[in-house]
């Protein structure tokens, strides 16, 4: 069952590779504009060597992990201050409900002025858009705290902070990491987009942009290749961390969006 | 207590919980204004300079014309054209390609890594590509924004297909219900609910994607031109001004999506609460 | 009509298979009700469900109307077991019951028609226009009936179609049954669990041993008709036929098809009984 899912798999892949090879050979892709797939695969896997690739992509690594970290540090709190205080989030739900969906990528030309360089410049974008899902994701996660265990606790006398600390934060724990992997994601978009608009010292973005000036479309794809790899490695761990980590949750709950 | 009355008490209701809930706004809007004025910094103009420079930059209008200017209309339409046709094409080709996938096991086991990899790949990367292939403006604002959306649409509606319940298909088969009947009738209401969350998901990335577009492939008209326009001239209350008008827009696609799904999956919804 | 011949199914391979039928032999014809009872568990669901083309028979075979099954046959209604799942949520109560019309090439006026008669067969007109998760399990059990008797089929299949309703109810849809078919001839095989019924409706009984599941015995049931809830619940035959069925589906715990004439000696000295052949060589 496995084995054959996996084959299925790989039979699908060389499928399309194959198909793109042949459509590029025998002229029915213009290889000028689509280049071959061999020649795409062949471009990355030099890249894996390439020093100025790799440390384009270590750019791009070092502005998502830098934005993701921000903005778990402010996010995780800020969710779970307003998740336990009611009062509060009514108050602010308003403003996070128009925030919330102003695509980062639009602040770029305005914090390009404001901010203190290209690099600050990158983080801040990265950190405003890799907040929401960790800051929604908190939200819900205390909301969805099993009552029965709350009153309990408070049964036996502990005071709120004991609550929060002892039942609240373990069981919003896995929708905090829900948040983070969702938040991983769209912080690689982002980075990326930057790069792409600003340029800048370095990134998978600008190697992009600069492969495309000299007309280099296999570098493009293959650079673009990488960056579809980099976000399944990140996705992958992600969640494997989530299923180690929280195997109890995973019979619970439904996942926010 | 007469009619009028209940209704009366009501709306005093509601107003009341209206102003529960959003008594915070004017109060930001506030401190943000006094604040503003008084650091007095180019970069964080006041509200008031913003909604000014709004009103003359959009919305200077004849009122028959909702007061958007020319203008707005030279921005709005082609913006607003790409995101919707993206969204509506992605949403055709990843319902079609989801349910057929979801409703087939061998079929999901050869794409499932190409999906996979796809919805991997940052769309962004793909502009400069899509700018070679589709010179025109369009056809690339397009590309880019159905290649973004497409994801949530096709993976939701996988997952939706695949977890139909097997005895609404088995009865559907035992009364003779022809294959299209069964789709139409029995597999796309099962899907909706899943399918339905991929939409509005997809709506709020075509947002992003539509400013992305505009922003990196230079375009020559719409709001994320107005974006660099303003930024060009240094003309930062334009620039609030914009940011703001598509945190509105995002806020209202949402909330309009929003009331669509509650309709149609009106039975989804309350079948759930009683279960 | 129905044939069901030497049918087997194993559910799974290896360790984990389960044999659910261990030979099934059965002929129905047309026009008869035949009532299937025995032990929970046994595979009379699974008969059920290969008679109608929604599990593939690990062996033997099944034929409707002479041709083979593959497929589920045409003209074919089921009221499953777990009846609630098999009601659309998304559909009122009425379109429930009239979706499976639009095979009957009635156009939209007819079907809400014939849909709307059928659910004042079962007492539920008033529900019409609810959702089937705004009515309780038996009123879902009643439409789930509804939409089959709606249909007409020539081959219904009946999953103990009365599990989840009150006594009074259950007996009207006893009822409702023998009438429907009596009116239009259908071939009826009802499922059940209880040997009241199975007698009462049935013009055979058939019972299963525990699984892998064998025909047990196959009695006709000789009552005279028209069938009465009182009257006829009270002939000495309907009584001694109950008890003979009774001590059929009870059993011994291992008991098996070659064991079975020797056992019970009333079996055979009852005039309403005739064993199955099978089961008398030897
Ligand atoms: N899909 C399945 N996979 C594996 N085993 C199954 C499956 N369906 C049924 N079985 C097994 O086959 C046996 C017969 O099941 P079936 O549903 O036919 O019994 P039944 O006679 O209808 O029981 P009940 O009277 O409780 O409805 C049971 O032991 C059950 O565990
Ligand atoms: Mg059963």
């Amino acid at each position: 069952m496995i084995v054959s899912k996996v084959v299925r798999g790989a039979v699908g892949v060389a499928v399309l590779l194959v198909v793109a090879e042949i459509a590029g050979r025998t002229g029915l892709m213009d290889t000028q504009i689509m280049p071959l797939a061999s020649t795409v695969l062949a471009g990355a896997a030099g890249l894996a060597v390439d020093s100025e690739f790799l440390h384009d992509a270590s750019a791009t690594v070092e502005v998502w992990a830098e934005g993701l970290l921000v903005a778990t540090l402010l996010a995780v709190p800020a969710g779970v201050l307003l998740g336990s205080l009611p009062k509060v989030e009514i108050g602010l739900r308003p403003l996070i409900e128009f925030l919330r969906p102003i695509p980062s990528i639009a602040l770029i030309p305005l914090v390009t002025l404001i901010a203190a360089g290209d690099g600050a410049m990158k983080v801040t974008i990265v950190v405003y858009a890799a907040c929401w899902p960790v800051l929604v994701n908190t939200m819900y996660g205390l909301h969805d705290v099993d009552p029965v265990a709350r009153d309990t606790m408070r049964a036996f006398g502990f005071g709120r902070l004991a609550v929060l600390l002892r039942v609240a934060l373990p069981s919003a724990a896995p929708f905090v990491l829900t948040g983070v992997r969702l938040a991983a994601s769209v912080a690689l978009v982002v980075a990326i987009s930057a790069e792409l608009l600003s340029g800048g010292a370095g990134g998978i973005g600008v190697y992009i942009i600069k492969a495309g000036s000299g007309y280099r479309i296999d570098l493009m794809l293959a650079a673009t290749v990488w960056a579809g790899l980099i976000g399944l490695v990140v996705n992958a761990l992600l969640v494997r961390a989530e299923r180690g980590l929280f195997r109890w949750h995973a019979a619970r709950a439904g996942v926010a969006q | 207590m007469t009619n009028t009355a209940v209704r009366g008490v009501r709306w005093a209701g509601r107003a009341r919980g209206l102003a529960v809930r959003l008594w915070t706004v004017p109060v930001v809007v506030a401190v943000w204004e006094v604040a503003a004025r008084a650091v007095e910094s180019v970069y964080f103009p006041p509200p008031s300079a913003i909604l000014a420079r709004l009103r003359e930059l959009w919305f200077s209008g004849p009122p028959a014309r909702l007061f958007l200017s020319d203008a707005a209309i030279a921005d709005f339409v082609p913006s607003l054209g790409h995101l919707f046709g993206g969204w509506a094409l992605a949403c055709l080709g990843g319902i079609a390609l989801g349910v057929a996938i979801g409703r087939s096991r061998t079929l999901a086991g050869y794409v499932d890594p190409l999906i996979e990899f796809g919805r991997a790949i940052p769309p962004p990367t793909l502009i400069p590509l899509f700018i070679v292939l589709f010179k025109a403006d369009t056809r690339m604002q397009l590309a880019t924004i159905v290649y973004g959306v497409i994801w949530p649409v096709l993976v939701n509606s996988v997952d939706g297909a695949r977890y139909v319940d097997r005895l609404h298909i088995e009865t559907a088969r035992v009364f003779g219900l022809s294959r299209a009947e069964r789709l139409v009738m029995v597999i796309l209401p099962a899907a909706a609910p899943k399918i339905f969350a991929g939409l509005r998901l997809s709506l709020s990335l075509a947002l992003i994607l539509m400013v992305v577009a505009e922003l990196v492939g230079s375009a020559t008209s719409g709001i994320g031109y107005e974006l660099i326009y303003t930024q060009q001239n240094f003309d930062l209350p334009g620039m609030w001004g914009t940011i703001a008008v598509l945190g509105v827009l995002g806020f209202l696609l949402n909330s309009s999506f929003l009331v669509v799904e509650r309709r149609t999956l009106s039975w989804h919804r309350r079948a759930g609460r009683k279960g | 009509m129905l044939d069901v011949v030497n049918l087997t199914h194993t559910y799974g391979s290896g360790p984990d298979a389960h044999r659910a039928l261990g030979g099934i032999d059965l002929k129905v014809s047309e026009g008869e009700l035949v009532c299937v009872v025995g032990p929970s568990g046994c595979g009379k669901s699974t008969l059920l469900r290969s008679i109608a083309g929604l599990v593939r028979p690990t062996g033997g075979e099944v034929r409707v109307k002479g041709r083979p099954v593959s497929g589920t046959p045409d003209d074919l209604a089921v009221v499953f077991q777990d009846y609630s799942r098999s009601l659309f949520p998304w559909l009122s109560v009425r379109d429930n019951v009239a979706l499976p019309l639009r095979r009957r090439g009635l156009d939209r006026a007819a079907r809400r028609a014939a849909a709307a008669e059928a659910l004042a067969a079962v007492s539920l007109e008033s529900a019409a226009a609810k959702y089937p998760w705004q009515l309780s399990g038996g009123m879902q059990q009643r439409v789930a009936i509804a939409r089959a008797l709606a249909y007409r089929p020539s081959l219904l299949l009946m999953d103990e179609p009365f599990g989840s309703v009150d006594a009074q109810t259950r007996e009207d849809l006893e009822d409702l049954v023998l009438a429907v078919r009596g009116h239009h001839r259908m071939t009826i095989v009802l499922i059940t669990h209880d040997i009241d019924e199975s007698v009462y409706v049935g013009d055979r009984v058939v019972v299963l041993t525990r699984a892998p599941a064998v025909v047990a015995a196959d009695l006709r049931v000789d009552l005279p008709g028209p069938r009465d809830q009182i009257a006829t619940r009270e002939l000495p035959a309907f009584v001694h036929l109950r008890a003979e069925v009774s001590r059929l589906v009870r059993g011994r715990p291992e008991f098996g098809p070659e064991e079975f004439n020797t056992v019970p000696p009333h079996t055979t000295t009852s005039p309403l009984v005739k064993t199955p052949s099978h089961l008398t060589k030897e």
